[in-house]
């Protein structure tokens, strides 16, 4: 998945839910590729001694007590949305 | 053919705690929609998820419960989709490194007959793991109306092996694994709640093979009831598909327990890819055998080792213990009553016989109950020790349902103790024999029951109150004089 040409940018465009044009598709298949391209300069590193982690610093067992705090009054919660109803947020419908 | 189903089931568990997974607001059912909400819930600009740690307790708990092995170390991944569900776009779940490996759940299979233990089974777990809920959608005509109350909500999946093979068995699964749940503390289950909920992955395959078929995703199970019957009907449904020269095509189909049948679901997005990667807003976490032993310790006895400990050690029927374990504080009231009177078996009757029967009609719970454990264990006394009859003992109960007065203050306040002065016994006794002298030749002649005529009368001067052992045994000793 290293090779700009196994790109599939239909596919990642779909799945960013992104309408791209054909210029815009060639341009981001070729910086998507330098992306990668330059990602694989980490494989020259040897890395066989080092554990695997999912982040940079060694912090783990972050958490809170299970306390409630107060909820946002729902006219605030809702007041971003674009369309609502019966305190609800309203989208286009999303089964057939 | 003979053909054999092969059915996996992955359970989401909402987990009981007073806030949500990585939002400080509360979680809750029943509140009116959308006041369940914080900038976290919402994913707002700039928010981060804090781990609420007693959402995590409950998970290990869970997982010891069932066996599991808890991994060391586990994290969070990021489940990236598009649907209106979830606010940030994504879910937080676990991808490759859940919290619960392996481990298993006990089931039992329906007896021969309803008094008769049925064959137990273990089955094998695949993995538990903890993400959030998401929020509820419901369909109008022209658009689809978002409530985010329930995103956010701790929630545990629990994947079986596809270890299962018919509808009953799935049956006894999530019966089993629900009273594990709710004994642990861990969640209430609440089916109609959303707190339990159920998708089956079934498929066919000819008896004895032991390749896999093509599997179908039943989703909307949501009840027990409707879980057996989705499985029922899929499995006819894809042998009729088979034997009529059909293949079985993987697809998702919505089960509907009203109508009892199914339908496939059209999907509108293309096949799955949500490219999951380590959420770098949370820290991993370890679990260190400190911690689990901090969390094993106050774990109750699981309910078929509780129910084989009734039969053993009080040698209860197994029906009793059957009604006794299936409720964690029904089972602890038991063993108290048991523990006061020391006759397990009479406790067991009156918990399970008329404790239960009062307290259905008057719809009430078994905390509500006026009665506890020491007045049960009273009067079981009481008729043990021959003060009452069992009659007489029924009345009692009946009042102390009510009342909740000590089974020995009302018996003495109404003077309901049996007589067993035997000078009062005795009088009775003569009175019996002067007013029913055909009995006493009838008796004579070697009719022995013409002695309950006699008996019934003591009983009616006593006004049920005499002891039937001793009437029986001052009767017979005059008639033989």
């Amino acid at each position: 998945m290293s090779k700009s040409s196994e790109i599939n940018i239909d596919y990642v465009a779909n799945l960013a839910r992104l309408a791209l044009t054909a210029e815009e598709k060639s341009q981001f298949s070729q910086q998507l590729g330098d992306i990668l391209h330059y990602i694989e300069k980490l494989n020259e590193l040897d890395v066989t001694q080092v554990e695997p982690t999912a982040h940079a610093f060694p912090v783990c067992n972050v958490w809170r007590d299970d306390v409630a705090e107060p909820a946002l009054p729902v006219e605030e919660a809702l007041q971003n949305a674009p369309a609502q109803r019966d305190h609800m947020i309203a989208v286009p419908k999303v089964v057939e | 053919m003979p053909y054999e189903a092969v059915i996996g089931l992955e359970v989401h568990v909402q987990i009981k705690t007073c806030s949500k997974m990585f939002a400080r607001v509360a979680a809750g059912y029943g509140q009116p929609e959308n006041t369940l909400t914080d900038p976290v819930v919402l994913a707002l600009p700039g928010v981060l998820p804090v781990m609420n740690k007693e959402a995590i307790d409950k998970v290990i708990q869970a997982g010891l419960m069932l066996g599991c092995t808890i991994a060391p170390v586990c994290k969070w991944d990021r489940k990236n989709y598009f649907y209106p569900d979830s606010p940030k776009n994504y879910q937080i779940s676990q991808y490759d490194q859940p919290i619960c490996l392996g481990g298993f759940v006990e089931i039992e299979l329906p007896g021969p007959s309803r008094n008769v233990m049925g064959e137990h089974k273990k089955i094998p777990l695949t993995r538990i793991h903890l993400e959030e809920d998401v929020g509820k959608l419901s369909h109008g005509v022209h658009d689809s109306l978002i409530d985010y109350n329930r995103a956010g909500t701790p929630l545990m999946e629990i994947v079986s092996e596809p270890a299962l093979h018919g509808a009953d068995e799935a049956f006894a699964y999530l019966t089993a694994l629900k009273t594990v749940m709710i004994y642990g503390g861990i969640s209430d289950c609440d089916m109609e709640k959303g707190q339990l909920r159920c998708d089956a992955n079934v498929s066919i395959r000819p008896a004895g093979s032991t390749k896999l078929g093509t599997k179908v995703e039943l989703k909307n199970l949501n009840s027990i009831s409707f879980v057996r019957d989705g499985i029922d009907h899929e499995i006819k449904r894809q042998i009729a598909v088979i034997e009529g020269g059909g293949t079985i095509v993987q697809e998702t189909r919505d089960y509907d327990g009203q109508t009892g049948a199914s339908q496939s679901l059209r999907s509108k997005e293309m096949a799955h890819d949500y490219r999951y990667f380590p959420d770098p807003d949370l820290m991993p976490v370890k679990v260190d055998e400190d911690w689990k032993a901090r969390l094993r310790a106050p774990l109750p006895e699981l309910p078929f080792d509780k129910q084989r400990r009734f039969m053993e050690k009080y040698r209860l029927p197994y029906t009793i213990t059957a009604v006794l374990v299936r409720d964690r504080e029904l089972s602890d009231y038991f063993e108290a009553a048991a523990r006061l009177c020391d006759k397990p078996q009479a406790a067991g009757n009156w918990i399970t016989n008329d404790l239960l029967r009062d307290l259905a009609s008057s719809r009430q719970s078994l905390a509500d109950s006026r009665v506890r454990p020491a007045h049960i264990a009273g009067l079981v006394k009481l008729v043990e020790g021959g003060a009452i009859s069992s009659n007489i003992a029924k009345e009692v109960f009946v009042e102390m349902f009510a009342t909740g007065e000590m089974p020995e203050a009302l018996v003495e306040r109404k003077g309901l103790k049996q007589s067993t002065d035997t000078n009062e016994l005795e009088e009775w006794a003569d009175a019996a024999m002067a007013a029913n002298p055909k009995s006493v030749a009838d008796f004579k002649a070697g009719n022995d029951k013409a002695i309950n005529a006699m008996k019934g009368f003591m009983m009616k001067q006593s006004k049920g109150k005499a002891n039937p052992r001793l009437v029986d045994e001052i009767l017979r000793r005059k008639l033989a004089g």
